[in-house]
């Protein structure tokens, strides 16, 4: 793909990044900042490219292997704590209305 | 990049919704009703994307040997993050962010090695990858040992450090655009060397209280890693999904400094300009007053207007449950208790709120700092469980405190206070708290759980 197509993608990426969190409550920063974790965790999937195209027994293929690795923990590892996390918030349901104090 | 391979259509549009999904997660994750369903949603597209990848038609070598580890991966991802401790949970997400920034890293040099091009663009985006990933593992693994308490929690000054970062720094760029203009292998692996040593030495001068900032900037730091290493491999979806995080992440990071009143500058480069030391040992042989769980239960028995300050201390000795516990007593003899939440309660923005959570105590209890600072005047009895830096007067009043700047629970305007404390032993900040010698303070020493055991059952008997 040219160069200014992925720069567009980018800038609009980093615009739609802004905005989904622009609204987010202080109670919710570190569950947030994990799930984004988590979402990066996607990594996997270039360190299984990567691995797919190595010779077999190359040191390039151990390297890519130790990527994919580390980038199942982040995504796997990231989805869970994250969803943990929240999981202590469901139990009480005056939660809810509670926090749209400032939009009523 | 991967010359020749194009996907299908098919599998093009799969990565379109897997983006799409992540964008719907992140905003769900913004709002306590809908944030479960955001997790739910952002998982779904990772599996849709990484299952759709190995039926895209793409040639992949070593099948069985990138199974094998994917699913190693991802048990030891799972076990980690089912088996910790929620007081620990903060660690353990810097230690995932690192791992995902140094995967980034790898995969450019792989990248790099097996496939390699002149393409400009191509040397530009490895050399970022290589740079900001290594930056992001080893930093992050410097916050995962701060605070997990395996090394010192205060700011690491090394002699000359600022000049030694400055010149890692400056290393790591002139290595960088070496590389683009001449293309050398030794200068990959130098990269990588000098990212990791330069992410260790930006680290080592933050101060304990401001390393949550810090894990969220190298969070964001991990997502250009994966967007930059989306341009290496020609892969829409890492660099959309890496730009997400990067965007979001970054406006976060900012979020919580000032949510900590820290300028971002002010956090990261505090150390640098010496302003760290703090009090010294001038406090320990001071008077204070202690009293016994007896005396606290009867102060606060005869009080109208209770406020409790749980902080990490209380997470760390698992008393949730305990003040709970003590709450409810209180209010069934009608005296009005809440919880006074301030924002980095904990170890992060939100740590306390998830940890009295677990406890099942009461949403509407929990109050943030701007709504209850105006009621500590009309209180009679403020108990501080645990917590040390966030009712700090230091943060108003003395310039040369790393905490100087944060807003703080004005705890000392209340008529008495109470704090339960292991010991004398400063904050994760490491400065001494004024208002721990205040003549209307009193000292409860003791393990969290235990002094408030001892309260719960004294005021039983009140």
């Amino acid at each position: 793909m040219d160069g200014i197509a992925l720069l567009t993608i980018f800038v609009l990426s980093v615009f739609v990044g802004f905005e989904v969190v622009s609204k987010v409550s202080t109670v919710l920063h570190t569950p947030l900042m994990s799930g984004a974790n988590a979402i990066h965790g996607v990594v996997v999937m270039g360190a299984i490219i990567v691995a797919g195209e190595s010779q077999p027994g190359s040191l390039e293929l151990w390297i890519a292997l130790a990527a994919v690795l580390l980038g199942a923990i982040n995504l796997v590892g990231g989805f869970v704590v994250t969803d943990r996390m929240l999981e202590m918030f469901k139990s009480k349901k005056p939660a809810a209305p509670a926090k749209e104090g400032g939009a009523a | 990049m991967s010359e020749t391979h194009v996907d299908p259509t098919w599998v093009q549009l799969s990565y379109l919704v897997a983006a799409v999904l992540f964008v719907l997660a992140l905003k769900s994750m913004s709002s306590p009703r809908t944030a479960r369903t955001g997790v739910l949603l952002g998982a779904i597209g990772a599996v849709l994307a990484t299952g759709v990848l190995f039926f895209s038609g793409i040639e992949l070598m070593n099948l069985t040997l990138i199974i094998v580890f994917l699913v190693v991966g991802s048990i030891v991802g799972l076990v980690a993050a089912r088996r910790v401790k929620m007081t620990a949970m903060p660690q353990l997400v810097a230690l995932f962010n690192g791992v995902g920034g140094g995967a980034a890293a790898l995969i450019a040099v792989v990248e790099y090695l097996v496939v390699g091009s002149d393409d400009l663009l191509f040397l530009i985006f490895t050399v970022a990858t290589v740079i900001i990933g290594s930056v992001a593992f080893s930093g992050s693994i410097v916050t995962y040992l701060k605070l997990q308490e395996l090394m010192t929690t205060r700011p690491v000054v090394i002699p000359l450090g600022k000049w030694i970062t400055i010149l890692v720094a400056a290393a790591t760029v002139v290595g960088g655009v070496w590389l683009i203009v001449d293309p050398q292998q030794w200068l990959l692996w130098a990269l990588l060397g000098l990212g990791l040593l330069f992410g260790v030495l930006f680290v080592l001068p933050v101060g304990g209280a401001d390393v949550p900032i810090v894990i969220s900037l190298l969070n964001a730091m991990t997502g250009l890693a994966v967007a930059a290493s989306g341009y290496v491999l020609d892969n829409l979806l890492l660099l959309i999904a890496g730009t997400l995080v990067g965007a979001s992440g970054t406006l976060l990071t900012n979020m919580m400094a000032k949510a900590m009143g820290r300028p971002l500058t002010a956090t990261l480069f505090g150390a640098f300009s010496g302003s760290t030391a703090g009090g010294g040992g001038t406090g320990t042989d001071r008077p204070v007053r202690s009293g016994s769980a007896n005396d606290v239960a009867i102060m606060l028995g005869f009080a109208n207007k209770v406020i409790l300050v749980p902080g990490y201390g209380l997470a760390v000795a698992q008393a949730q449950s305990t003040l709970r516990e003590l709450a409810d007593l209180l209010t069934e003899k009608g005296i009005e208790v809440d919880y006074a939440i301030h924002p980095v309660a904990g170890r992060m923005p939100g740590h306390m709120n998830v940890l009295l959570a677990e406890a099942n105590v009461p949403y509407e209890q929990l109050k943030e700092m701007d709504e209850i600072n105006p009621e500590f005047s009309a209180t009679d009895v403020v108990l501080v469980v645990g917590a040390n830096d966030v009712v700090n007067p230091a943060a108003r009043t003395d310039q040369s405190a790393p905490i100087y700047g944060m807003p703080i629970l004005d705890v000392d305007q209340a008529q008495q206070i109470v704090f339960l404390k292991r010991s004398m032993r400063p904050g994760f900040a490491g400065i001494e708290n004024e208002i721990l010698f205040d003549p209307k303070t009193t000292l409860l020493f003791g393990d969290a759980k235990d002094s408030l055991t001892k309260v719960v059952s004294s005021l039983k008997s009140v």
